[in-house]
């Protein structure tokens, strides 16, 4: 690591640091110190060579890159998919597509944003940064977090075998039934939906655990939660969301499932089951959701705005009252999806009322980011750019959020193309462009080289131009009727124009994500050289170098503010320097395959944990998972029984292997 | 000693400190957090029909009976009784006793384990008969699983037990099972108050 003074006078100095001389460090024994700490814990971390490595693995740094690209294919996949619909809605009468397969990519395009993109990109920029956020080398259950990544890898790949097998699921993204059941569904095109989603959701919930237990207890020492960085905060409260919500989904997509395959009576108003409660599993779930998804973004936000308004956040304490306050409320609110279905209308008045009070910590956080604009002085690189477009989107997908929250109204545009332009403002503006800023802002920490400014300022107005020309005028053509899920639409109601209009800016929008991704894979290789901390950022992933090292940092860094590279003078690290500075806080790990262990409010080290080394299990017992819930689809009980026996064996061997050596 | 004052985190030697709730420990409550969800979803999915139903039981469906079941539920319960003797005895390095604890608890989950087995398979009516008999053999089914799964881990437990691989100062997997055995017993007390008590009773 090097020093980096700061570019501009006045600027915080920016500090990592070289152990000088590794023979003269205390706790390292003589033998690691003679052949060098580097060298020696680049062997101790180092994966197996070749494909034996890339299928044991269990750095959350590899991991994390995986799921990035694995969600970015999906997220191309669901982009193609969306293309095509609005190429058939660019004309009426249009006949690009027919009924059946309008149906189909809508279904796996609603299904595959909210699935495998949004919340899996989000879970891989949370399992890369947080342990370098925290300042620690890894997750707390290293071993889990490669298994979550193949279950996602795995259930993603059910889902588009639908494809394949000529079956997508065409039920729409929440599947509601009775369309959904057997007498209205008869193929398996629905079981590849449901299996799916309850598979894909043991992933996010084994992630969620993972990331809830390393913050709470692999935080560097001294970084107390007062100290943590917003975006650790954000990723905690939207864990604990994806703890008390996802239940409800792998619940909801279960009975349908038990209804479709064993015949049962949950969701059959004859047998006396009750439609009207699949909608109430289901939005138990998909409302949290919205802000499982937002919430990271937003704490993307909550990093960039003030690094690059050169600026402490204004509003530290209120902003992460506002990230949790939101959390909570955000389970109170689910049935405004169901303004229409005829609840008593006190329910509805509750739940109206709940969806408005949201208005109040996301304008907080509003305030948070204006504040910190107005005192700072604003740098206006992609990253920034990106951050300001998505300042502009959320606005503006707020504001018809409040709208569609007031009931009367809500009932004149429910499944309108009004709320399409709603949620497309708020998960895909709000959502995508924040994870546009977090590449070009976190890219060349993972890559080690810069994007290109250039192509990004022409990928950032390209994008921008292409969303709101997409999606304003969906607005309008949802006050003037135009149903959602409609594959096309008759000439007479003259809204051809405004959907030529969507059509056009819907290809700008996808060529603008299109020269994001050239300029990752051509700056990857040929950017300009990134350094540790190349925008004079304040976290700790900042401290080591770009790329990080497999051990992510030589010494165990020791926080005592919110920006320790902010902080006048070089903030002390754990391998303690002459002066016995840390030497009183007794941390251990710092040459070997560990990471400090600290209790989990005063971030005091108690200590250490020995990471788990590469290991062919996770995959096996994925693995086993995946046969499981095929079988299931194909109905080959056999074929599920063996799948299960299959994930015990992985996880018998993982158990007994584990070492009882905490108390 | 200034310097370490100045970085903000007071000085304090381990092993002067008390222990904080190790990192296995926070997996495993918020294993169960997400667990009882699935728990609570499924109880307000029974409560949701029944309030939309005129009657429940359904008309012309009996009561279900409440005299075996309540006896297999106090030896699912007083499982936990052992469960607990086990943690005790490992902490003072009695494996004699912890292994016989162990024994004892999984008789008794099996037994309840094979009641409920046969319950089901001998009930009024199949799951697919009306969404009465859905929802009560979807919960006490999984709850039926969660047992199974309580018990795999108790053999887990048990082999290394008897191998040696756990002892007074390490013994992280038993502390675990423990945990989840508790939550399937409390678990059951919200099912068989759900399914059987509020049934039969109100």
């Amino acid at each position: 690591m090097t020093v980096h003074d700061a570019a501009e006078p006045g600027f915080p100095r920016t500090i990592g640091r070289e152990i000088a001389d590794p023979a003269s460090i205390g706790v390292l024994s003589e033998e690691v110190a003679r052949r060098g700490v580097r060298r020696h814990l680049q062997e101790v971390w180092e994966d197996h060579p070749g494909l034996h490595g890339f299928f044991t693995t269990v750095d959350h740094k590899r991991l994390g890159m995986r799921y990035l690209y694995t969600a970015f294919a999906f997220f191309f996949l669901a982009g193609a998919q969306a293309l095509i619909m609005r190429t058939q809605l660019a004309q009426p009468d249009a006949g690009v597509v027919g009924p059946q397969l309008y149906n189909e990519l809508f279904t796996m395009h609603g299904t595959t944003m909210i699935f495998l993109f949004n919340t899996p990109v989000l879970a891989g920029f949370a399992n890369y940064l947080l342990p370098l956020q925290l300042g620690t080398r890894d997750l707390a259950f290293p071993r889990l977090n490669a298994f979550s990544y193949w279950v996602f890898l795995f259930a993603g790949s059910l889902m588009y075998l639908s494809y394949f097998a000529g079956r997508p699921p065409d039920g729409g993204w929440f599947a509601y039934v009775p369309l959904t059941l057997k007498p209205f569904s008869p193929t398996s095109a629905i079981d590849f939906w449901g299996l799916g989603v309850m598979f894909v959701g043991i992933s996010t919930t084994v992630g969620a655990i993972n990331f809830v237990v390393t913050i709470f207890k692999y935080r560097a020492p001294g970084m107390t939660l007062n100290r943590m960085p917003l975006f650790c905060w954000s990723v905690l409260t939207m864990a604990f969301m994806i703890l008390f919500s996802v239940p409800a989904v792998t619940v909801a997509s279960g009975l349908v499932e038990f209804d479709r395959i064993f015949g049962t009576a949950f969701f059959d108003p004859g047998r006396g089951g009750s439609a009207l409660l699949y909608q109430h599993l289901f939005w138990f779930w998909g409302h949290p959701e919205v802000y499982i998804l937002f919430l990271p973004a937003v704490g993307m936000m909550l990093t960039t705005i003030p690094v690059f308004s050169r600026q402490r956040l204004a509003g530290y304490t209120f902003a992460v009252a506002a990230l949790v306050a939101i959390g909570f409320i955000s389970f109170g609110v689910w049935a405004h999806h169901m303004f229409a279905t005829g609840m008593p209308s006190l329910a509805m008045g509750v739940f109206s009322a709940a969806s408005q009070v949201i208005a109040i910590p996301s304008g907080v956080l509003y305030f948070c980011w204006i504040a910190t604009l107005l005192q700072g002085k604003v740098r206006w690189t992609t990253p920034m750019l990106f951050s300001t477009g998505f300042l502009i989107i959320f606005l503006i997908g707020g504001l018809t959020g409040v709208m569609v929250s007031v009931m009367p109204f809500d009932l004149q545009v429910t499944d309108s193309y009004f709320v399409v332009a709603h949620f497309h403002y708020v998960l895909n503006g709000a959502v995508v462009f924040p994870i546009f800023a977090a590449i070009y802002y976190w890219g060349p920490k993972m890559t080690g080289r810069m994007l290109s400014e250039r192509l990004g300022r022409i990928s950032f107005w390209t994008m921008f131009v292409g969303f709101n020309v997409s999606f304003f005028p969906m607005h309008l053509l949802g006050l003037f009727g135009m149903p959602r899920r409609v594959f096309t639409y008759d000439r007479g109601w003259g809204w051809g124009t405004l959907n030529l209009v969507a059509t056009v800016g819907g290809f700008v929008f996808g060529l603008g994500t299109l020269l994001t991704l050239v300029n990752f894979l051509w700056s990857k290789r040929r950017g300009t050289t990134a350094g540790a901390n190349p925008w004079h950022a304040d976290t700790l992933e900042w401290a080591t170098t770009s790329p990080p090292p497999e051990y992510d940092f030589a010494e165990i860094p020791v926080v005592a503010g919110r920006h320790p590279l902010w902080e006048e003078g070089s903030f002390p690290v754990a391998a303690p320097d002459p002066s016995g500075a840390v030497a009183g806080l007794d941390v251990a790990a710092a040459e070997d395959r560990e990471m400090p262990v600290v209790d989990g409010i005063e971030s005091l080290p108690e200590d250490t944990m020995r990471i788990p080394e590469p290991t062919w299990v996770p995959l096996i017992a994925a693995g086993g998972l995946l046969v499981f819930f095929l079988g299931m689809l194909v109905r080959a009980s056999l074929v599920g029984v063996a799948g299960v026996a299959l994930a015990a064996v992985g996880v018998a061997v993982w158990t007994w292997r584990a070492r009882d050596d905490e108390r | 000693m200034s310097t370490v004052v100045a970085t903000g985190v007071p000085p304090s030697p381990p092993a002067a400190r008390a222990r904080s709730r190790p990192a296995a420990w926070w997996g495993m409550v918020m294993l169960i957090v997400t667990e009882s969800m699935i728990f609570a979803a499924l109880i307000s999915s029974d409560v949701f029909i029944r309030a939309s139903s005129a009657h429940w039981p359904p008309s012309g469906t009996p009561e279900p009976e409440l005299g075996t079941i309540g006896v297999f539920s106090v030896v699912l319960l007083g499982s936990s009784v052992p469960v607990w003797w086990s943690e005790r005895a490992i902490r003072r390095g009695r494996m004699a006793q912890v292994r016989s604890a162990l024994g004892a608890a999984f008789l008794m989950g099996a037994g309840f384990l094979a009641y409920t087995i046969w319950e089901l398979s001998h009930s009024e009516g199949g799951w697919t008969d009306s969404a009465y008999f859905s929802v009560f053999h979807t919960i006490v089914g999984l709850h039926a699983i969660h047992v199974a799964l309580g018990l795999a881990m108790s053999v887990g437990v048990q082999a290394k037990a008897w191998s040696g691989r756990i002892d007074a100062e390490r013994h992280m997997t038993l502390r675990m099972f423990a945990m989840y055995w508790h939550f399937v017993d409390a678990i059951w007390v919200v099912v068989f108050t759900t399914l059987y008590l509020s049934v039969v009773w109100w």
